[in-house]
């Protein structure tokens, strides 16, 4: 006995080599894990607290959205896209349109651009709410996540007045929107630059200096810049390792060159980090919904879409007593409008990184291949790597910090 | 940096072997065979002149129509340059083959995996080639053009109907 205190005072190993304590124990987190926010397996195996090596299993809502835009027109594949990110679906949406607009060269009238950017901004706001939000509740603070869940709600509100629905949005058309702002959303807009601020002031106050939030994300899986280039991560987490890669930047679509913002970026790369390049994201969306809004008053009112009658459906109203909105409307529904025979690659900045459509068009109704780069997929295959080494709580924190989409992993 | 610029550089690192595909859209696209790929990929990110340490997408497309079925294409992007680059590779069937660009990039690892899920694409040396999205013991590769989504026997969305 006294052989066993002194052990342990002395901080030396009680059980020898023999003991079944040594063995390692296997560990499913997921497939319906709170803590994966999603429906996605880890296996990992655990001695003790600490993963040894783990291994991620996905796949478990794949829906085959790819071989199914092979077999739709393209308008029938943007309720495809809203299901990919469903906590930022008009991003997804926009991309969509712009790749087929690119496609076809269709220009899009600078009013419509600007409105746009503002619904893609309300859109990274959102997602970057539940991201933070839910950080926060997995580091033990859960007031904090109620407090922005409210404001994420009034965004909904805003898709809902724009474009009647509120998660997956299916929001504009090609070429467009299919109908203007109307006032109630121009004025939602605005008090919600005037009434976010406060709240993010405050959530962010109640995260930044926080001692236990530091404690539980400082330090805690940190990526080095040359790692995750090399596993091919964009996005907010990319930022936080100190690449200032944005695709609104490098590539500007939408005239998101005629903005003024900057793009944050981290020094370490960890939870913390990731967390602060968020938050600061956040902050300079509402500055470009701001100037939005501002260009928007100095273009010609009434304008939401390009004139492009071989692709943008005319009003439902005109089809029924209009000849030629009736022959358009005809040929749009069955894909009758010829395209070109074209390969495109367009990204948008998501609001969890780069994510890009690659559409190989053959001239028939349908894309000859659709390819979705979708970064939750990319971004997540170095989740089970680096995960060796840590403790579980770690690991947890820095799944949520990830934000992965279980929509956006599997397709 | 110029797309021009970029194309004679490889030209010139790689006589006869990179073949250039006209792009509507301004993005670089060249055609490699199979046994130069990993090497052409290799200079692209290790050259310091060029530097595409972001890979940004593989993926294979079907053309049950050409002689060589499969495609896999490979998008990079030169950060520092900002350009980008579209390599493709062209494979026989039914069982393609191809190098991996997991020694390349560590990225390449799942992209991989859900091209060989989709297409039965067999990346050599890759370092866990397994289904990804798919359950693992499926027997096809979904995404070949001979496996159809719906009723084949459906004629409502055939292109023949529409005057194509």
């Amino acid at each position: 006995m006294s052989d066993f205190i002194s052990k342990i005072t002395s901080n030396q190993p009680i059980f020898d080599d023999n003991d079944p304590q040594d063995e390692l124990i296997t560990l499913n987190i997921g497939p319906t894990h709170p803590a994966t926010h999603g429906v996605f397996q880890n296996v990992v195996q655990i001695d003790g607290e600490r993963i040894v090596s783990g291994v991620s299993t996905i796949g478990y809502i794949h829906r085959a959205f790819e071989k199914i835009a092979e077999h739709r027109p393209f308008y029938q594949i943007t309720p495809l896209t809203d299901r990919l990110n469903y906590c930022s679906a008009p991003i997804n949406n926009m991309g969509w349109h712009m790749t087929v607009e690119k496609l076809l060269k269709i220009e899009i009238p600078k009013r419509v651009q600007y409105m746009r950017i503002i619904v893609m901004e309300l859109a990274r706001i959102a997602d970057h709410i539940i991201c933070n939000g839910i950080l926060g509740v997995d580091t033990g603070a859960f007031s904090g996540f109620l407090y922005v869940m409210q404001e994420r709600e009034f965004i909904y509100e805003i898709f809902e007045e724009i474009c009647g629905a509120r998660l997956t949005t299916n929001i504009g058309r090609i070429g467009g929107f299919e109908r203007d702002f109307n006032a109630v959303a121009f004025d939602k807009i605005r008090e919600f630059l005037k009434r976010y601020p406060p709240v993010l002031k405050e959530f962010e106050e109640m995260f930044v200096r926080n001692r236990i939030f530091i404690e539980r994300t400082s330090g805690v899986a940190a990526v080095s810049a040359e790692e995750a280039l090399d596993y091919s991560w964009s996005g907010p987490i990319l930022r936080a390792t100190g690449v200032d890669y944005d695709v609104r930047v490098q590539n500007p679509y939408c005239s998101y060159e005629e903005f003024d913002f900057e793009v944050p970026v981290g020094t370490t790369g960890d939870v913390y980090d990731r967390f602060m390049v968020r938050n600061e994201e956040m902050w300079q969306s509402l500055r470009i919904i701001e100037q939005a809004l501002e260009k928007i008053e100095k273009e010609p009112k009434g304008v939401f879409h390009a004139e492009v009658p071989d692709f943008y459906l005319p009003p439902k109203e005109q089809v029924y007593t209009n000849m030629e909105a009736l022959i358009y409307h005809f040929k749009i529904v069955m894909g009758e409008v010829d395209t070109p025979k074209a390969e495109v690659y367009h990204s948008v900045e998501g609001a969890n990184g780069e994510l890009g459509f690659y559409l190989i068009h053959d001239g028939g109704r349908s894309p000859y291949r659709l390819h979705f780069r979708r970064p939750s997929f990319v971004n997540y295959q170095m989740f089970a790597p680096m995960s060796a080494g840590m403790l579980i709580s770690d690991a947890i924190i820095n799944m949520s910090s990830l934000n992965v989409i279980a929509g956006e992993l599997d397709a | 940096m110029e797309s021009s610029f970029l194309l004679e550089k490889l030209q010139g690192n790689f006589p006869a072997k990179i073949v250039e595909i006209p792009d509507a859209h301004n993005l670089l696209t060249i055609l490699v065979d199979a046994e130069d790929i990993i090497d052409v990929l290799r200079f692209l990110k290790s050259d310091p002149e060029l530097q595409f340490i972001h890979l940004t997408d593989i993926t294979a497309v079907h053309f049950p129509h050409l002689e060589k079925e499969y495609a896999v294409v490979y998008h990079a992007h030169s950060l520092i340059h900002n350009i980008r680059i579209r390599v493709k590779v062209f494979l026989f069937g039914p069982n393609p083959e191809i190098p991996t660009a997991t020694v390349v990039w560590k990225g390449a690892n799942w992209m991989e995996r859900e091209t060989y899920d989709f297409f039965g694409v067999n990346f050599i040396g890759h370092p866990d080639l397994r289904r990804i999205l798919n359950v693992d013991d499926m027997e096809v590769f979904p995404m070949r053009k001979e496996y159809p989504l719906e009723d084949p026997n459906r004629v409502d969305k055939k292109d023949l109907y529409f005057g194509r």
